[in-house]
């Protein structure tokens, strides 16, 4: 009885502290009525503008970016009397002579980043398929790291394997007498754009992978079972249920590996030829729109130049190729998704 | 030909079955025949393991790693766990309806057609005539005739799940397993279930896992009662299990239980 009575005074004390500290964190008029006005919170306050310095710092600095780009191109277009018909179709690239056509670099970019994904998009699905679907958990647990050590490989160390292994080994099989090359002559040129492609689709073949994976492992359960009830075999769900409710994120995965086919550089500075040539046959040397720039940048280049202001409108192209990727990765993902419940 | 001209009065008959998950017991030797075409009911608490047994019956523990079933299943005489039984063949036999209305992301049309196109049915009018047979089998038919291209998620919960059970029955089965399937809808869309598994009855068999003791009452002919039993492990972890208490025709068994158990959860007071 009379720890009780003691545990009760102590409550009672206790809840009497806990007033007094209240009292001193509310705010009361004199009569003892509160004070609901707000008060000064400085820090919200400063944490909300360095926030909104933050994403405004991201914004500013693409539009900053693209005024440059598109105002030193447009002192190409002026200065040289350049018509936009003239840059997109003309099929020879020669600052120095007044030719800005950009079909040449174009076609190249377009030609190592459809092999670069002739490579990764099949192979990277059926990966995905592999790991999400059919691999048992603690392969799958020792395969996801090494995709991810695939992916953090410098594109410098791509591109050197380019030329020193890839090229000379798919010269060695092309180029040497057989039943489909009989007098051997030289199909594959020493620069190509055939290796750098390959090799690019390796190097954008874990992003597919991952992408892809994780779209396959949001298809619900529940369609799946739904697919097995009825007698469907493992490959008929894949088929007929998972890849089509996964469609969206496949679509998605294969357009960012295709972004960054489009913008990489250092594979194809390497390998694929060090001048522009506008041929569609991806045997033969042809510069991308990426190893162009990074070639005439590091040279003697002086501003207000003319092959200064024509490195900006490669960039501008890029630049609206890689947002025209992106829109339409957006409008695919929108399109195609497959709401489940 | 479908179920009718099965001769076996039993559609599965359980001898002393066991499944494990990782080598944990789940069910423990559950023994019972389910008669053909006549509804048999599966009640008890949650984790008596009446789930488990349902998706023993075709297999579709299969799906789970580390799942293992011993003792002896047959299906109109057959052992389901035969090493030469392929599970694709049993699922292609015994259909399946979820909890929750699973239909796939695709149209009214394809939904149904799905389980047929499986088995190699490619032509137009055969797919459009089963598509609507098993519509109006379901009694989805009149409701959506007009737009079959519409998608079967657009459709509301009850109407999905009838769905899902034309999808089922467009393979001509010889048996539906219905896991709880009216415990996501409400009463008026339960109430159309119920009426469908009446009429359903008459050419399959049908084995439902319920929660629902009205609903066992109401349309079930025979009522399996599971339970739970504990056991404190050596190293301190108690060990849950399932087992059939109490198997009996529907109207026995919840009016004359042999069972204190069962009377005790007909009654509400545990479950």
């Amino acid at each position: 009885m009379e720890s009780q009575i003691k545990a009760g005074q102590q409550a009672d004390i206790s809840v009497g502290i806990a007033r007094d500290v209240f009292r001193n964190v509310r705010r009361a008029e004199a009569d003892g009525r509160p004070i609901l006005t707000q008060r000064a919170r400085p820090f919200e306050d400063a944490a909300r503008i360095f926030l909104i310095l933050c994403a405004m710092l991201s914004i500013f600095t693409t539009i900053g970016i693209l005024l440059v780009l598109g105002n030193e191109s447009l002192l190409l277009f002026i200065n040289e009397g350049l018509s936009l018909i003239e840059f997109l179709t003309g099929t020879e690239w020669r600052p120095q002579s007044g030719s800005f056509g950009i079909l040449p670099l174009l076609s190249a970019t377009i030609k190592t980043s459809v092999i670069a994904m002739l490579v990764a998009t099949p192979l990277g699905l059926g990966a995905a398929i592999y790991l999400g679907e059919y691999a048992p958990q603690r392969l799958r647990a020792a395969l996801k790291p090494i995709l991810e050590l695939l992916a953090g490989i410098p594109t410098v160390v791509y591109g050197y394997f380019a030329i020193s292994f890839m090229t000379p080994l798919l010269r060695g099989l092309l180029n040497s007498p057989s039943f489909f090359n009989p007098n051997g002559t030289e199909i594959l040129q020493f620069y190509n754009n055939v290796s750098p492609g390959i090799i690019m689709g390796i190097m954008i073949f874990p992003t597919i992978v991952s992408m892809s994976e994780d779209a396959l492992s949001a298809v619900p359960r529940a369609l799946r079972e739904a697919s097995y009830g009825l007698g469907a075999t493992k490959f008929e769900t894949i088929i007929r249920v998972i890849l089509p409710a996964a469609l969206s994120g496949i679509a998605a995965a294969i357009i960012v590996g295709l972004s960054r086919a489009v913008g990489e550089t250092m594979i194809v500075a390497l390998a694929s030829g060090a001048g522009p040539n506008y041929d569609w046959n991806p045997f033969v040397f042809a510069e991308t729109m990426t190893a162009h720039i990074a070639r005439i940048s590091s040279g003697d280049l002086s501003y207000g130049s003319v092959d200064y202001e024509s490195l900006f409108s490669i960039g501008l192209t890029l630049f609206f190729l890689t947002l025209g990727l992106n829109i339409l990765s957006r409008w695919i993902t929108n399109k195609f998704r497959e709401v489940y419940q | 030909m479908s179920a009718t001209n099965s001769g076996s009065a039993y559609s599965f008959e359980l001898k002393d079955m066991n499944v494990y998950y990782s080598d944990k017991l789940a069910v423990d030797s559950v023994t019972l025949s389910i008669q053909a075409r006549k509804i048999t009911a599966f009640i008890g608490p949650s984790g008596c393991g009446k789930s488990t047994v349902l998706r023993a019956l075709n297999r579709m523990n299969d799906l789970i790693p580390g799942a293992k079933v011993t003792g002896d299943v047959r299906f109109m005489g057959r052992n389901l766990y035969d090493p030469n039984v392929d599970p694709v063949e049993v699922r292609r036999r015994i259909g399946m309806v979820f909890q929750k209305p699973n239909p796939f992301p695709k149209s009214i049309y394809d939904n149904v057609a799905y389980g047929p196109r499986l088995l190699g049915i490619r032509q137009k009018s055969t797919l459009d005539d089963i598509v609507e047979n098993s519509l109006k089998s379901a009694f989805l038919w009149d409701e959506v005739k007009g737009d079959l291209k519409k998608s079967g998620l657009a459709l509301s919960g009850g109407q999905q799940q009838r769905l899902c059970i034309a999808r089922t029955i467009a393979v001509e089965p010889e048996v539906i397993l219905m896991d709880e399937p009216c415990s996501a809808l409400d009463p008026i869309a339960t109430q159309a279930i119920e009426d469908l598994m009446l009429e359903l009855v008459k050419k399959y068999t049908i084995v439902i896992v319920t929660h629902n003791m009205g609903q066992a009452q109401r349309v079930s002919d025979f009522t399996a009662f599971y339970s739970i039993r504990k056991a404190a492990e050596a190293d301190g972890i108690e060990r849950r299990w399932g087992l059939l208490v109490e198997y009996a025709p529907t109207e026995q068994l919840f009016s004359r239980p042999t069972s204190e158990e069962t009377e005790r959860y007909i009654r509400g007071e545990f479950g």
